[in-house]
């Protein structure tokens, strides 16, 4: 009898302690003293050195708490029960937390230096006005090559990567909307296409890449295209420049045809309580020279045009990571499209995957 | 207290325990398999899954490996577990085996991409006996040999106790009855040790059925279980009813699997967990 009930207690206490942890959990998910700002980021997107910078500054204490997708992060705010000051979406996940009423509209008399950025990044379709968001990297997706295997120059168009003579020589990253998306563009249609004829033609074309596609891939390219696995590679500009860093023979090129526009923005979700921090933080990033070291540090372009006068010239004019004005003026911003289209996306390419 | 009135007390901790974490999470799936994007009711996630050639032909993926996985580990692993339980320090042996299965499935995956990648280990040898480097990740071929790798310890354990559990009485009775060695496997050992196997099987084929990280690391995405469906609408499209509706057919196709392996006799060293 005794050991019966000191097992329902045992039970009975397991679950307590789940649901004490889950919402210690959710609760820790940052604090909520007075002089703190609780920043929900990527994984190491920010210079920690930064940080201490901001501190040592204000006397803000910051605490950073990191999430690795905007799915993720998207879910986690929706829930509640947490106290994130400011997080990072990509442009999509703006426009999807706009729609959900997560945001809270940015006040512009508290912003200094927004005169900083680069008009060609503001006022975006996903956020007219820049009402809720400020820009923090932005980036475009692109072909990677190894220099050892493919002659420099010789790849630069999207409709390139269909040539025969790369049979099994390709890495794709795990990605509906850019494989999808570069196969339309190499078609002349909009990364937004919501016409199904187009989208099912983009998916034919695919089909038609599969004997070159060695793998479909997500964080692990890096680790690939750094040890030689293959000599060519689709993914997003700002995983490029971490191959890059690791490894000479490797090179990035953005079709000038187009591609797509990503970009990372600061946001104010509906959980934030330290306003005086947050527009203290706001500030503080905006500032050139503040800005130009978290660029240098993370290695992606920054949005902050008087930032990038002050980098090296050496990063400064990196065709690779500030294309020309030509390709920028041909690079498209992904849309939140709706459930049903996105489905559509997610379909088409998982029959590719299928097929491949 | 009663001796009968505290026996069925004693089941209290076992309802508790398959109550909270093992019907609740089953119903909150079936549950959600019932609604549309949009949180309305419908039957439409079942007439997808149905209708669809990709779900029906991942459904034939996803069992077709599962059966070469199960295949292949049983092939190697009722042959070890009868050398092991032959051996003098039979006990070290069986620690052996298990011992890798304390290490993360991550961090073997990763180990074999390092083994199997162009300037692998396996490829150093492939070059060194002359044939020279091939490819070897991102191939059907690697996919099921690490697999089969990693399930191998959960088909042994139970195959191994179910053959020391066999008495030599009845091997040695075998012989003098002037069986041969394949008569008397055959038609003594093996069916003897069978709930072994089958609890084996059991053990594997399930799991296998959606190992869904590795048929991305080591698969490179060329082979696609229902498992990658699965990840792909609870994180890409936030489809929750679809994601939810594919996991339900994984647990018929479970249930189906613990129905035709049911053994009537309950066999020890089933799959730790």
């Amino acid at each position: 009898m005794k050991k019966l009930t000191m097992t329902i207690i045992a039970i009975l206490v397991t679950c307590g302690l789940l649901a004490f942890s889950g919402n210690r959990l959710q609760a820790s998910s940052g604090e909520s003293g007075a002089k703190v700002l609780n920043l929900y980021n990527w994984g190491d997107y920010i210079d920690p050195t930064l940080i201490t910078k901001f501190e040592k500054q204000t006397g803000y204490h910051v605490n950073v708490e990191t999430f690795d997708s905007n799915e993720a992060m998207f879910t986690k705010i929706k829930q509640g029960g947490t106290n994130y000051d400011l997080t990072v979406p990509s442009e999509y996940m703006i426009e999807k937390m706009k729609a959900s009423h997560l945001l809270v509209p940015l006040d512009q008399s508290r912003l200094h230096g927004m005169a900083n950025f680069d008009p060609r990044f503001l006022n975006q379709s996903f956020d007219r006005h820049n009402t809720y968001s400020i820009p923090y990297f932005w980036g475009t997706l692109g072909i990677i090559y190894n220099d050892q295997k493919i002659k420099p120059g010789s790849v630069t168009h999207w409709n390139q990567l269909w040539q025969s003579k790369y049979r099994d020589d390709i890495m794709l990253i795990d990605s509906a909307r850019d494989v999808m998306g570069f196969s339309l563009i190499s078609q002349g249609q909009s990364v937004n296409t919501t016409n199904s004829a187009k989208l099912e033609a983009a998916k034919n074309k695919l089909d038609r890449l599969s004997p070159n596609v060695k793998a479909i891939v997500a964080d692990e390219i890096k680790m690939y295209m750094v040890d030689d696995e293959a000599p060519l590679a689709v993914d997003w500009s700002g995983e490029a420049s971490e191959m890059l860093a690791k490894n000479d023979h490797l090179h990035y090129v953005v079709p000038e045809e187009g591609s797509n526009l990503w970009f990372d923005n600061l946001v104010i979700p509906k959980t934030a309580k330290h306003y005086d921090a947050i527009y203290a933080f706001l500030n503080f990033m905006m500032e050139p020279k503040n800005a130009a070291q978290n660029a240098e540090y993370i290695g992606y372009a920054t949005p902050n045009q008087k930032a990038k006068a002050l980098l090296p010239k050496s990063i400064r004019d990196d065709r690779q990571f500030y294309p020309d004005q030509k390709t920028l003026s041909h690079l498209e911003v992904y849309q939140d499209l709706s459930p049903d289209k996105v489905g559509e996306y997610n379909d088409l390419y998982l029959e590719f995957k299928m097929h491949h | 207290m009663p001796h009968r009135h505290t026996n069925w007390l004693y089941g209290i901790p076992y309802w508790l325990w398959i109550g909270l974490f093992v019907i609740a999470p089953v119903a909150l799936i079936i549950y959600q398999s019932f609604f549309n994007i949009d949180s309305h009711f419908t039957l439409n996630n079942y007439a997808t899954y149905f209708h669809s050639g990709t779900y029906l032909q991942m459904t034939v993926n996803s069992v077709w490996y599962a059966l070469l996985v199960t295949f292949f580990t049983l092939l190697i692993s009722y042959p070890a577990a009868y050398i092991m339980s032959h051996l003098k320090h039979r006990d070290l042996w069986l620690l052996l085996i298990i011992l890798p299965t304390w290490i993360n499935i991550l961090l073997k995956a990763y180990a074999f991409i390092g083994i199997f990648s162009q300037a692998g280990i396996a490829n150093q040898f492939l070059t060194l006996i002359g044939i020279g480097p091939r490819q070897l990740l991102f191939t059907k071929s690697s996919f099921l040999f690490v697999a089969t790798y990693i399930q191998i310890p959960f088909m042994i354990l139970p195959i191994y106790n179910a053959i020391l559990d066999l008495s030599p009485s009845y091997v040695n009775a075998s012989r003098d009855l002037g069986a041969t060695n394949w008569q008397t496997f055959w038609r003594v050992i093996w069916p003897l040790t069978l709930p072994g196997v089958k609890s084996g099987i059991q053990a594997v084929f399930i799991p296998s059925l959606s190992l869904f990280m590795l048929t991305r690391l080591i698969g490179g995405n060329k082979i696609i279980t229902l498992g990658t469906a699965i990840e792909e609408h609870f994180l890409t499209t936030m489809n929750w009813g679809m994601g939810s509706t594919i996991g339900v057919v994984l647990i018929i196709a479970m249930v189906i699997i613990m129905i035709f392996t049911n053994s009537d006799k309950p066999t020890k060293g089933d799959r730790p967990s």
